[in-house]
């Protein structure tokens, strides 16, 4: 209880806030909602009411405020708007929608469900690739002082460049091969998880100290007993993190990577969303990946606390 | 095909060359150092000009390097305009206003355990989401121009600066504070000359890891709207108009940028940690 207790109030206090902060934020929105219901608002144009102040408004229309927190495509929709169509673009889609199992036998391809696949697969698909090709040249960058030298000056500066830029000539290029679909975006995410795992895996497989490696000298142990006795066990916590880190990478670099070509995913979803002012269309997206994000992180965290404790680690 | 074996023999001697270096007496010196990893960069670029010459790749796949550097020479001005608008408009912008207000919070929340309980867990957790993702609300929100960018580079700085600032502040032993105590020191005093001291390695830690967050949010976000200049918006345009050498330069300007940005805080790191272990010369 002492642990959920801080954290909950905090969560209900910016859940308070944002539901403050709707007033401000939609009052143009909700005054021009009254208007064409039929309520008296004073300035009685859009116009006019454009150039009074945000809270000024508040003040001279207390009666209808209380729209504030159900308009349509408000400049800030309340979180409950939100849950509403993360359950809408969800369940309802994928059971009701006229694409539904009900209506058409089966799942729905404008579901977020299907838009979250789209981009779960290319992240998964290019962490793997990235997080594998990371720990072998990792190794190689442990084994090869040639390698060491010259490569890893530059996967340490790689990491203040913004990788992410590259993304849509990424796609452009592998678009003009014939590529397209879930291997270019694969490709980004590999990318930007690529060098935290390289740095994290190098730190980690150096982490050996003299001693323990010059132990390992006097059994007369070879670079290969080295390596899977010693550097690979002692990286694994590096490693984890470096993981954790690697994941969250590729899903930004999934999302980036799908507002080129919109061919679904949770990227095109909010690049729409952002071309046709559906505000809660982009909100819904993007607790949706935050979820993800979220889970991802929490499976990795899971898969390191189960090898740890395999490892005979005290947590 | 006389290029391609021209490119193989260029990387055999370019790595045969950093093997003799690297293995040989001289690889502790500082010119080894720098030279190893600067003759690799130079072979990867000749091994790519001659490989596009010599295998002719359309300049819409993959440009030359010597494309990409006359592209760069002939736009300078829209390069600078470019990097006026998203880096110092944009990404430095949101990266003093975000760590700056990071920071406060962090002290605030430091003095108050149970916000401490109650922000960090929420903080960590955000720190860990694509928060890429509240560009297009915030391009809605602040127009097309360099604010909505600014604001996108403020929330994604924030959290991992208030966390690892955080962590800063909690980073000093009971004998310290005890010491401080019978000093008689008040509570702005041992904030002043102790804890924030110490907090600054781990202060650095956030600002370093916020400066390619910076930059990263400052470009991205121009991918969902923008005035008619901008690092994002070139890029995107020009990608669709297949200038891909224009790309590269666009590219090379953030590469540049970033690094430097990066080292100017890691230099100021090391002028205010310089009693940090990590920082001792030996």
């Amino acid at each position: 209880m002492t642990k959920v207790g801080p954290i909950l109030t905090v969560v209900l206090a910016i859940m308070a806030l944002w539901y403050v902060a709707c007033i401000p934020m939609n009052v143009q929105e909700t005054l021009t909602a009254a208007e064409r219901a039929g309520a008296v608002v004073t300035p009685d144009n859009a116009r006019a009411r454009a150039e009074v102040g945000r809270f000024s408004l508040m003040l001279q229309n207390t009666e209808t405020l209380a729209g504030s927190w159900s308009v349509e495509r408000a400049r800030l929709p309340a979180p409950h708007q939100i849950v509403a169509e993360l359950w809408d673009s969800t369940w309802t889609e994928e059971v009701y929608g006229r694409r539904g199992i009900v209506n058409s036998g089966s799942l729905s391809n404008k579901s977020l469900i299907y838009h979250g696949w789209v981009t779960l697969s290319a992240t998964v698909v290019g962490f793997a690739i990235g997080a594998g090709l990371g720990v072998l040249l990792a190794v190689g960058i442990v084994h090869s002082k040639t390698m060491d030298m010259s490569v890893m000056p530059w996967a340490i500066v790689s990491q203040t460049i913004p990788i992410v830029a590259l993304a849509p000539m990424i796609i452009v290029v592998l678009y003009s091969f014939g590529i397209q679909g879930l291997i270019p975006k694969a490709v980004i995410s590999a990318y930007l998880s690529f060098f935290p795992v390289v740095v994290g895996m190098v730190k980690g497989l150096r982490s050996p100290d003299a001693m323990q490696l010059d132990l390992l000298h006097t059994y007369n142990a070879g670079q290969g007993a080295t390596f899977w006795k010693l550097r690979l066990p002692s990286s694994v916590p590096y490693l984890f993190t470096s993981l954790k880190v690697g994941i969250a990478a590729s899903l930004v670099g999934a999302i980036v990577g799908e507002l080129p070509v919109q061919r679904g995913g949770l990227g095109a979803r909010m690049l729409g969303g952002s071309y046709y002012g559906q505000t809660e269309q982009i909100w819904a997206a993007l607790f949706f990946a935050a979820g993800m994000a979220a889970l991802l992180v929490a499976l990795i965290g899971w898969v390191e606390a189960r090898t740890l404790k395999r490892m005979g680690v005290q947590a | 095909m006389i290029y391609v074996l021209f490119a193989a023999l260029i990387w055999a001697m370019g790595w045969g060359l950093n093997a003799v270096i690297a293995n040989g007496r001289a690889a502790k010196t500082s010119a080894a150092q720098i030279g190893v990893p600067l003759i690799f960069g130079a072979t990867v670029l000749i091994i790519w000009e001659l490989l596009v010459t010599g295998l002719n790749i359309s300049a819409v796949i993959l440009p030359a390097p010597t494309a990409i550097a006359s592209a760069f020479g002939a736009n300078l001005a829209i390069l600078w305009a470019d990097f006026f608008q998203t880096f110092v408009k944009g990404a430095f912008s949101g990266y003093v206003i975000g760590c700056g207000a990071a920071f406060l919070v962090a002290i605030i929340v430091d003095r108050y355990d149970f916000l401490r309980r109650g922000l960090l867990p929420v903080g960590n957790f955000v720190a860990a989401l694509p928060i890429v993702g509240t560009a297009p609300i915030l391009v809605m929100w602040f127009g097309f121009d360099w604010q909505s960018k600014a604001a996108v580079v403020v929330v994604m700085v924030f959290f991992p600066m208030l966390v690892n600032t955080v962590a800063g502040l909690r980073d000093t032993s009971t004998m310290q504070r005890d010491l401080m105590r019978t000093y008689g020191a008040s509570y702005a005093q041992t904030l002043l000359k102790l804890r924030i001291p110490a907090a600054m390695p781990f202060v650095f830690n956030g600002l370093k890891i916020a400066t390619s967050l910076a930059l990263i949010g400052a470009i991205v976000a121009e991918f969902f709207g923008s005035p008619v200049l901008g690092m994002g918006f070139r890029i995107s345009t020009s990608v669709g108009q297949l200038a891909l050498d224009m790309v590269w330069a666009e590219i090379v300007v953030a590469a540049i940028a970033g690094s430097l940005f990066y080292g100017l805080v890691a230099k100021i790191e090391q002028w205010v940690t310089f009693w940090h272990p990590s920082q001792r010369k030996h």
